[in-house]
């Protein structure tokens, strides 16, 4: 009883405390968050025939996607030119799987950037959602993990294979998303995100579609056997050893020039000041010999 | 000046008459090293302590240089190899002991009293100024360089004739580059083949939105094609002046007559090179067809002949008229029609 009427008491001392009404709030919504995801309805059915999954992509997209992209998908403009979002006839299966799965659509708010987060949709809901999109007009399905994979090759096959993608890579990606895919700046407060540590999935389709401002390889610019020997490239690149020091995020200049200015001029300045400072005096006075 | 501390005398009588009394420096007061033997005792066993420390790195510096390897153990202490770890914090703290050491010498130990320096006049006093032009017409009278002509004009000459070994010398950064600047190894009917690969680009290869690195297929010789073997410093130099860039877009989309004559459905071609100091390009916005400089930032309309729209670039982006061949692929109509890559005096001739 006195251990209750103590954290009673806690409790009352706290509840009119600066940060009270947000603990509060946050609570709340955390509870009908996870209540809502523990009663809502199950998912529909595993197998279900394409012309079915488009039909359910297409009362996904109705929802999640129209307000933007139209109600069939066709884009709409403003009237004064700017396009709220893009046509989607023709952009196949894979642009969903790779706009929806990396969590980029739907967006959260209209912007220079549709920035990566975690997906909204579950996979069957993506696939459905990509079959919709599929049936609009042909366009790049969904590759494969033989597309992008170099799992059959032998030693001396994936290491031709790396080499070759690695000179892709240089001549093609390295100008927007950095030598060694640590991304970079584009215009009007865009970015090419970084390309490490990305599903293969996705980079394979992001050369086939072209997300956003990004050109697209398509399988008659850049080869399906291209294409994989980029991935082949990019995973060699996680295994290749760091021999020590700070990456400072692998970005050349910018983050080097700013460690350098910041940090090493910043502590030149802190021991000028230092040399400097007046030392201690002493009320005393010497005492003469 | 036997007492330090009557730094009044030190002060110009001049001020004597200025509205507000000179109130001379204040009086000096002491640092607890100066007037307490305990703390100078003190401070001396600092300063030796930081030395000491020196010491301490630089002995830690020669053992683990010994001790741990270069490569074999790069992924410890934070993914930073504890080799470097070690060797960088050891010998950058035998250097910095020895410096703070001696910093703290001089801030507690050393003299400590201020001093007065008086700017002086930067012109010479007057007898000072005479006696070196005395000095100077001496000398010239005694050389009697106006008397010996023969002697000035054999020194004339020779010091004349010295420009030339230096001009003989200078030649060799020749020959002058003609007009090398103006051409490229593209001619009419080249394939326009991809970079890397080599491999010549159908039209119907390309996608609305796709991008193509591409180079002449001169620079890829095989027998089939039979262009000459080309390598070396001449296949880079070839090469970094015939790069190009493709990009398909929607016909519609392009602005200028001139871009539309130069394209075939859509696909442009356009030097890789910026025309301001001649960084590759291929930062391209697909939404936009706005081509960006990643150096200085320099944005060219791939739809409008490669206008310059922002950045320091001087000339537009020079683009490569297309057409294609009897079996479809891109070739050239022709060779740039202008230098591509940054200015030169001779460029434009006006």
């Amino acid at each position: 009883m006195r251990l209750l009427n103590r954290s009673a008491g806690r409790l009352s001392r706290h509840r009119r405390g600066p940060l009270a009404g947000l603990v509060v709030l946050l609570l709340g919504l955390v509870m009908t968050g996870s209540l809502y995801a523990a009663f809502s309805p199950a998912q529909a059915d595993q197998t279900q025939s394409s012309t079915d999954q488009a039909a359910a992509g297409r009362q996904l997209f109705l929802v999640g996607c129209a307000f933007c992209h139209g109600q069939n998908g066709e884009g709409i403009k403003t009237q004064d030119g700017n396009q709220i979002g893009p046509s989607l006839v023709g952009v196949g299966a894979a642009a969903v799987d790779f706009q929806v799965g990396t969590g980029r659509m739907p967006m959260a708010q209209p912007g220079a950037q549709a920035p990566r987060k975690k997906p909204v949709y579950t996979d069957e809901e993506i696939a459905q959602l990509a079959a919709y999109v599929a049936s609009l007009g042909p366009g790049p399905s969904v590759p494969t993990a033989s597309d992008y994979s170099t799992a059959g090759m032998s030693d001396s096959e994936r290491q031709a294979a790396i080499v070759r993608g690695g000179q892709i890579f240089l001549t093609n990606c390295t100008a927007c998303h950095n030598f060694e895919g640590s991304g970079g700046a584009m215009p009007r407060g865009g970015y090419a995100p970084k390309i490490r540590g990305v599903d293969p999935k996705y980079i394979y389709e992001a050369m086939l579609t072209g997300p956003q401002a990004m050109d697209s390889f398509s399988n008659g610019d850049l080869s399906p056997e291209e294409k994989r020997d980029v991935i082949a490239y990019l995973g060699s690149l996680n295994e290749a050893p760091g021999y020590g020091g700070f990456g400072l995020g692998g970005l050349g200049p910018v983050s080097e020039g700013l460690f350098a200015w910041l940090v090493g001029l910043g502590s030149l300045v802190g021991f000028a000041v230092w040399i400097a400072a007046h030392t201690t005096r002493s009320n005393k006075k010497k005492v003469e010999a | 000046m036997s007492d330090q501390n009557s730094h009044d005398d030190l002060v110009p009588s001049t001020f004597e008459d200025e509205p507000i009394a000179n109130p001379g420096l204040p009086p000096h007061v002491w640092r607890p090293t100066d007037v307490d033997p305990k703390a100078e005792k003190r401070a001396e066993r600092q300063v030796a302590a930081f030395f000491g420390l020196s010491i301490l790195c630089a002995i830690l510096f020669l053992v683990s240089y010994f001790v741990f390897h270069v490569g074999s153990d790069w992924n410890t202490v934070g993914g930073l190899g504890a080799s470097n770890v070690a060797l960088g914090v050891f010998l950058g703290g035998a250097l910095l002991f020895i410096g703070i050491g001696i910093i703290q010498w001089a801030r507690k130990l050393m003299g400590d009293h201020e001093i007065v320096e008086y700017r002086h006049p930067a012109r010479s006093s007057e007898e000072d100024r005479e006696a070196t032009i005395a000095a100077l017409n001496a000398g010239l009278e005694e050389s009697g360089i106006g008397r010996r002509p023969l002697v000035r004009n054999t020194l004339l000459g020779a010091v004349g004739i010295l420009a030339l070994p230096a001009v003989v010398m200078l030649r060799d950064l020749g020959p002058l580059p003609g007009d090398k600047l103006k051409h490229t190894i593209w001619t009419k009917g080249m394939r326009v083949v991809r970079d890397v690969v080599g491999t010549p680009i159908l039209v119907s290869d390309l996608e609305i939105g796709d991008l193509v690195n591409a180079l002449p297929e001169a620079l890829f010789p095989t027998e089939e094609n039979g262009y000459p073997e080309i390598e070396g410093v001449e296949l880079q130099q070839q090469k970094v002046k015939a790069a190009v860039i493709l990009n398909r877009m929607l016909p519609d989309e392009i602005v200028s007559q001139q871009t539309l004559n130069w394209s075939v459905n859509g696909i442009v071609c356009y030097s890789k090179i910026c025309t301001h100091v001649g960084c590759p390009i291929s930062l391209n916005e697909r939404t936009t067809h706005h081509l960006l400089c990643p150096c200085h930032q320099s944005t060219f309309d791939l739809t409008d002949s490669g206008k310059v729209i922002f950045g320091p670039a001087g000339h537009a982006l020079p683009q490569l008229p297309l057409a294609v061949d009897s079996d479809g692929y891109l070739i050239a109509q022709s060779d740039f029609t202008e230098p591509v890559g940054p200015s030169f005096w001779e460029r434009d001739p006006s």
